[in-house]
């Protein structure tokens, strides 16, 4: 294997690890002190369950993201060294924050897991909100710090040289509020519905029902607003997209020739020697009024960008196109639900809804994996949009090829163990 | 401002040494426990450890993201030419960390941890091996920027008696902090015999690996000897060390738990500080003689500023923190007035 596809690899593999692990230990501390609130308030004795048992997946998932975080933070060097040494003065300043936010994050975790009644009661419940807050912090910095890579700004690029730094600058880049907000939904969404699939299986099956009920509302309340929501913030990132990246948007939708009432191409195999999309549902003047607010406006095609300077078409618009699909799913399942929770009541005690949740559980991390690979591979060629090409940053050293298998083997048995790990803890709760 | 980015460095340094280091240890400790003992150690350590054990590893990622922050070039010439004991220091890095929480978390306690603990044990072992090769090798002026061949760019880089002998060193420094720190958690009386013994014993093996270095330094000519006691600062502090090790000898078997805490602590800061303080600036010095300063390869003004100030303010907020969750959990061990 190629050592620059080697790297690329590898550094998809280790944030695609990473991502799943991040959201659920970014997200999961706000399901747990709702829990909590729950219990402080009304003294239920299964809320405080509901807590503990989610409390232990926090430590879980915290502690592989974490590492799974620090080992980034020395791969963007190991892999892209040239990168990093440009780009570390410029997009540092989200990095240096997230290191604090992080490390409140660790310290209000530590108060929180071995806090229980050791600490005052709302002094340790604050703790746990701290740990989401904190959390959630960290994602948008490093979210920000993503988002300068397709956005670079805070710097005057001048024959080679990265001259006139401005970090502020850099961090509040044109990207970052799009990126940052999408993601942070798409954190609540994935987590979401992963964690009401998982109780609403549980509650199938009978056992430990009334736990299983209120932490599957707990979740499945948190999924279906942040579900509703997203679409709104994914079409602020469209219209940005369109603005900053027209190569990233045409090759999302397979968009080949430059035209005003451009259509949406929904699904279909995009075919690029002959330019066109078989087999695809095309909904005339939809892209340009979903880019730009105008159907009758231009929306630029991959005509208009030099081959060169293409990001593989095929591989961005399929994840797109996932990516929408699982959105648009759970955007359906909210809307059932909240019809189920205040106009039929009833229904709430159904099997199938419980089963539709349980069908609906790997949904948000699919759509999370795919939105990933639309941001990251529609920014090909470059690792610095417009600046740095991606084949220029790569470590001169060879043999990665080699570190990827190792990295590959690691992180699928990390995946494996976590897997069995959390099967563990189910059947825990169980009996 | 450079100065307040330098000093951050140096600290996060220093306390993931210390607190880090103490950490590694326990699962070092762990490994030269006999079967019989090492249930109780692993409690006794775990209780200890547990509440701030994510926030000793936050250390590392504060001074990694002040390299490459603030010294790019430094940050990227390490991570090309030492970067195979990275991969491997990172790889302790995932195992332990993972297999920590795994073991402790658990839902069901059976023949898994069977799994967990040798993977804890054996990374806490590795992670500091290879974090003092990545250190020596840094200076051991092997760093070869024009060597075009493999090994002698990315093997002998780090792979030399003296850059394994400080990784060496490094493991039992950690062992020695672990060892120190136990104490604390027992009972006088109890269990603490049996921890003092295993102190006296780790004393030993950090004179002795320590020792080693020096060893090593002359062996593969690193002017170790002229760096340490090349200056009156770097003799105090090795002096200064070696007295309050007496000292720490003479108190083990006293009562004073938070004082042989802050003995170690004292001697490893010192022999950070002579280690460093002759080089300073140059962090990595490469085998042309050159080298790669601190104040020659800083980041552009504007860049160490808004780090300096990001560096300022989040410690406001995280030593006061950490401060008070480390203040919180000593306050159980306490077994002459537990109100339970």
């Amino acid at each position: 294997m190629d050592d620059f596809l080697a790297a690329r690899l590898q550094m998809a593999f280790s944030l695609g690890f990473h991502i799943v692990f991040a959201c659920i230990g970014m997200v999961m501390p706000f399901f747990m002190s709702v829990a909590h609130f729950y219990w402080l308030r009304t003294k239920e004795a299964v809320y405080k369950d509901v807590t503990k048992a989610w409390s232990r997946g926090v430590a879980i998932f915290f502690a592989t993201g974490a590492v799974s975080g620090t080992v980034l933070s020395f791969e963007l060097g190991l892999l892209w060294p040239k990168f990093m040494e440009h780009a570390g003065p410029i997009f540092g300043m989200p990095f240096s924050l997230e290191g604090t936010a992080f490390f409140i994050e660790a310290i209000a975790l530590g108060f929180y897991l071995y806090g229980w009644d050791k600490l005052n009661k709302w002094f340790h419940w604050v703790t746990g909100v701290i740990v989401g807050i904190s959390g959630l912090l960290s994602g948008i910095l490093v979210v920000a710090a993503n988002s300068w890579m397709n956005s670079p700004s805070g710097f005057d690029f001048l024959d080679g040289n990265y001259i006139n730094i401005d970090p502020i600058k850099a961090m509040f880049n044109d990207a970052w509020f799009s990126q940052a907000l999408h993601m942070s939904i798409a954190a609540f969404v994935s987590t979401g519905f992963a964690v009401a699939g998982i109780h609403a299986l549980m509650i199938l099956r009978g056992s430990n029902i009334a736990f299983h009920r209120k932490a599957f509302k707990i979740a499945a309340v948190f999924a279906a607003v942040a579900a509703c929501l997203q679409p709104l913030s994914g079409d602020i990132s469209a219209k940005d997209v369109a603005v900053r990246q027209p190569a990233k948007l045409a090759a999302m939708e397979a968009h080949f020739h430059t035209e005003r009432n451009a259509p949406l191409v929904i699904g279909g195999i995009p075919d690029t020697l002959n330019k066109k999309v078989d087999f695809a549902i095309k909904l005339p003047g939809l892209l340009s009024f979903m880019a730009t607010g105008d159907f009758n406006k231009e929306v630029t095609g991959l005509d208009r960008i030099p081959k060169e300077n293409q990001p593989p078409i095929a591989v961005t618009h399929y994840a797109f196109q996932i990516m929408v699909g699982m959105g648009m799913a759970m955007v359906a399942i909210a809307i059932l639900y909240f019809l189920v929770l205040f106009k039929k009541k009833s229904w709430l005690e159904t099997r199938w809804l419980l089963k539709l949740f349980v069908a609906a559980t790997p949904l948000g991390f699919i759509a999370l994996e795919a939105g990933w690979t639309v941001t990251e591979v529609g920014r090909q060629p470059w690792i610095i949009h417009g600046v740095l090409r991606t084949a220029d940053a790569v470590t001169p050293m060879p043999g990665i090829a080699y570190s990827f298998y190792l990295f590959t083997v690691v992180y699928l048995s990390l995946a494996v163990i976590v897997s069995i790990l959390l099967y563990r803890q189910i059947k825990y709760l169980r009996s | 401002m450079i100065y307040v980015v330098i000093v951050f460095l140096w600290t996060s340094i220093l306390l993931y040494i210390l607190l880090g280091g103490a950490d590694f240890g326990a699962g070092i400790i762990e490994l030269f426990t006999s079967k019989v003992n090492r249930p109780k150690t692993r409690k006794t350590m775990y209780n200890a450890i547990g509440p701030i054990w994510e926030a000793n590893h936050m250390w590392l990622i504060i001074a990694i993201v002040i390299l490459f922050v603030g010294f790019p070039k430094i940050y990227t010439t390490i991570s090309i030419y030492l970067h195979i004991p990275l991969v491997c220091m990172l790889l302790g890095i995932i195992a332990r960390g993972t297999a920590f929480v795994f073991r402790n978390y658990d839902a069901v306690k059976d023949d898994m941890q069977k799994v967990y603990t040798p993977i804890f044990i054996y990374s806490s072992l590795i992670t500091p091996f290879f974090l003092g090769i990545i250190a020596a090798s840094s200076v051991s002026g092997r760093i070869d920027l024009q060597s075009a061949d493999f090994l002698s760019a990315y093997v002998y880089s780090w792979f030399n008696w003296f850059s394994i002998s400080v990784g060496v060193f490094t493991v039992s420094i950690c062992g020695f902090l672990a060892t120190i720190f136990i104490i604390g958690q027992t009972e006088p009386g109890g269990d603490r015999q049996h921890f003092i013994r295993k102190a006296k014993r780790t004393i030993f093996v950090v004179m002795f690996s320590g020792a080693l270095v020096f060893w090593a330094a002359y062996v593969d000519h690193v002017p170790l000897l002229y760096w340490i006691f090349g200056g009156l600062p770097g003799i105090i502090a090795i002096f200064s060390a070696i007295i309050s090790l007496v000292i720490m000898f003479y108190m083990l078997n006293k009562d004073k738990p938070i004082l042989l805490r802050l003995l170690a602590g004292f001697q490893v800061t010192m022999i950070l500080f002579a280690a460093t303080y002759i080089h300073f600036p140059a962090i990595v010095l490469l085998s042309n003689g050159e080298n790669l300063s601190l104040l020659t390869h800083q980041g552009q003004a504007r860049t160490i500023s808004s780090l300096a100030y990001a560096l300022l303010i989040g410690s406001i907020f995280i030593l006061p923190a950490l401060f008070y969750l480390i203040y919180i959990f000593q306050q159980k061990p306490n077994f002459k007035n537990n109100p339970d």
